[in-house]
């Protein structure tokens, strides 16, 4: 086991380096979600019923999530450039644990997601966004993003892993941002229909929105959803344990099994 | 004594597919020794380092590295050996400095940092070691690729095709390196198309072709096997025929024609006959020599010559 330590503070140190050379897709991905915050905040909160002021306190957390599922993407895109590139061969012929090597990757992207949500919280807080609910519920808060983070980087690394080419991993990661519109991140799930209300919410970003929102303080758990809405810690807990039951094996087992 | 080897294989095989990449491939490298595989593209020379190296499981098979089974126990093995790959095995993104220590780390060298610099240093890359080596020639690449497979010293190293597509300058860095390498006692196994690069580098050579070792022996002993390629080109055609005459006594071997060039040529064996004593004969006899060549195999010479067929330049395994 301390082999597997070892190693995956490593790996995770050359993530790192990897992006202080290469800084462009963490730039990308830590100021997409403010972009996206003035937007729907100004542009689309003043078309909505609800108040602007309200709006942006119930868009923050769910920017936070849908930040937290681009793990999709990025570890899909990091997984598939590593896997087709000569330096996998390099960690295959050393003498070091190969589960450290998709763990390293996933490990420094919680530490990078981390630091990637100061400036959205700050501009969040900003535009009027408020921690409202107890300094303890709010640290729960983002644990529980960070526990999505990493679920959903395995799901990345599992597809990254499998796929064909860097470019493929590109173009199939870039199109996971459909994920969050189909939940409840940016609008409230109470008003459409039927069929479509319960598809939403029985997608896991629904669920963890819900519980940060809640852990926040900034809105309550909405009446009459389905249950891992209704319930959205508890929910989300069962999400993220699912995802990484899945996945984490999945990808570790493909990293070690796979022959380039 | 008995000889002690570093590598053994027996009837290693594997299979991609519908094609049989290595076919029942023996090896047998002599500890401290240089092995030079040597075949065309598409031989299994790639597949056998993959495969002994522990990239690949072997289908079929066995191997012992450094006296450690290469199925059962391949963390041993990777102990033992170093790696240098056809395609450079270095992060592009990182510096070479950041690579090697990176690699030093997982290695569990003491030192890692040390030792990283002594290797930058040795391969004439201390000057370029902060910057990423995705701006590195191709021969600072491989010279870094093999800088990180001699962190901990290996006791056997692998080096696939080390040289393909580097200029000679190049060339002689990573030949010199490899010589150093075996002088200090490491057992090097070094795939290559090129005769040449065998011929400098290895103590022993195997042919592969199909997936098999086809021929082994000394550098000398194959050459002696295959044999030089005299050829004259005279003034005019009739002096072909008296030009024949003179290189089957001296060849014994049959000769070839090429009438557009006016030129005749043979295969020769025998280690005495000397370009100046070829020209000395020729002309006591009279024959208006415009040129003559005794050309040492090539790699071409050596497949017609034990496999009846030419290199395959398609690197097509059938």
């Amino acid at each position: 086991m301390s082999t597997l330590a070892y190693d995956t503070t490593a790996m995770v140190g050359r993530q790192l380096q990897r992006v202080r050379h290469n800084p462009g897709l963490q730039i990308l991905t830590q100021t997409m979600p403010i972009t996206m915050l003035l937007f729907f905040g100004y542009v689309f909160g003043s078309a909505l019923a609800m108040p602007g002021a309200e709006y942006r306190s119930f868009l923050v957390p769910g920017l936070l999530v849908a930040t937290a599922a681009n793990g999709i993407m990025t570890g899909m895109f990091q997984a598939a450039q590593d896997s087709h590139r000569g330096v996998m061969d390099r960690f295959r012929t050393l003498p070091m644990s190969r589960t450290a090597v998709p763990l390293g990757q996933a490990a420094s992207d919680l530490v990078l997601t981390a630091v990637g949500m100061v400036p959205l919280l700050l501009v969040g807080l900003a535009v009027g966004w408020r921690v409202e609910g107890s300094p303890l519920e709010a640290v729960a808060a983002v644990a529980l993003l960070l526990l999505f983070r990493f679920a959903t980087s395995w799901i990345g690394i599992l597809l990254g892993l499998a796929s064909q080419s860097e470019e493929a991993a590109g173009q199939l990661g870039g199109a996971t941002f459909i994920l969050p519109l189909l939940s409840n991140a940016y609008i409230p799930t109470d008003n459409l229909p039927g069929w479509l209300r319960t598809t939403a919410e029985w997608n896991p970003i629904s669920a963890v929105t819900t519980a940060v929102r809640d852990l926040f303080g900034n809105a309550p758990v909405p009446d009459g959803a389905a249950w891992p809405v209704a319930h959205p810690v508890a929910g989300s807990l069962a999400w993220c344990g699912a995802i990484i039951a899945v996945f984490l094996p999945l990808a570790v087992r493909r990293y070690t099994r796979s022959e380039r | 004594m008995t000889t002690t080897y570093a590598v053994l294989s027996e009837g290693l095989e594997k299979r991609f597919r519908d094609v049989r990449a290595l076919r029942g491939l023996d090896l047998a490298v002599a500890e401290g020794t240089v092995c030079g595989v040597l075949g065309p593209n598409g031989a299994g020379k790639t597949t056998a380092v993959r495969v002994l190296a522990t990239l690949l499981r072997p289908d079929a098979g066995s191997a012992r590295i450094a006296g450690h089974d290469l199925v059962r126990e391949p963390d041993a093995v990777r102990r033992a050996i170093g790696v240098t790959g056809q395609y450079a095995s270095v992060d592009g993104d990182l510096t070479g400095r950041e690579n090697l220590r990176l690699f030093a780390k997982l290695h569990r060298a003491p030192k890692a940092s040390a030792r990283a610099d002594e290797l930058l240093e040795r391969f004439e890359l201390a000057e370029a070691a902060n910057r990423p080596t995705s701006t590195y020639s191709g021969g600072m690449r491989r010279r870094l690729d093999l800088a990180a497979s001699l962190i901990t010293r290996p006791a056997v190293l692998f080096l696939d095709e080390p040289t393909t597509g580097l200029d000679p300058a190049s060339r002689n860095q990573i030949w010199q390196a490899v010589r150093d390498l075996a002088a200090d006692g490491t057992t090097v196994l070094l795939t290559t198309q090129y005769l040449e690069e065998a011929d400098r580098l290895a103590h022993d050579i195997v042919l592969v072709d199909r997936g098999r070792a086809a021929q082994r022996g000394s550098p000398a002993q194959l050459k002696a096997l295959i044999g030089s390629y005299a050829e004259v080109v005279v003034a005019h055609a009739d002096a072909m025929t008296a030009a024949a005459g003179v290189l089957d006594q001296l060849t014994g071997g049959e000769p070839h024609f090429d009438h557009e060039r006016r030129a005749v040529g043979a295969v020769t064996t025998d280690p005495t006959l000397t370009l100046p004593r070829l020209v000395r004969e020729l002309d006591a006899a009279g024959v208006p020599l415009l040129d003559a060549s005794l050309r040492p195999p090539t790699l071409d010479d050596v497949f017609l010559r034990l496999t009846d067929r030419p290199a395959d330049p398609k690197g097509l395994v059938a």
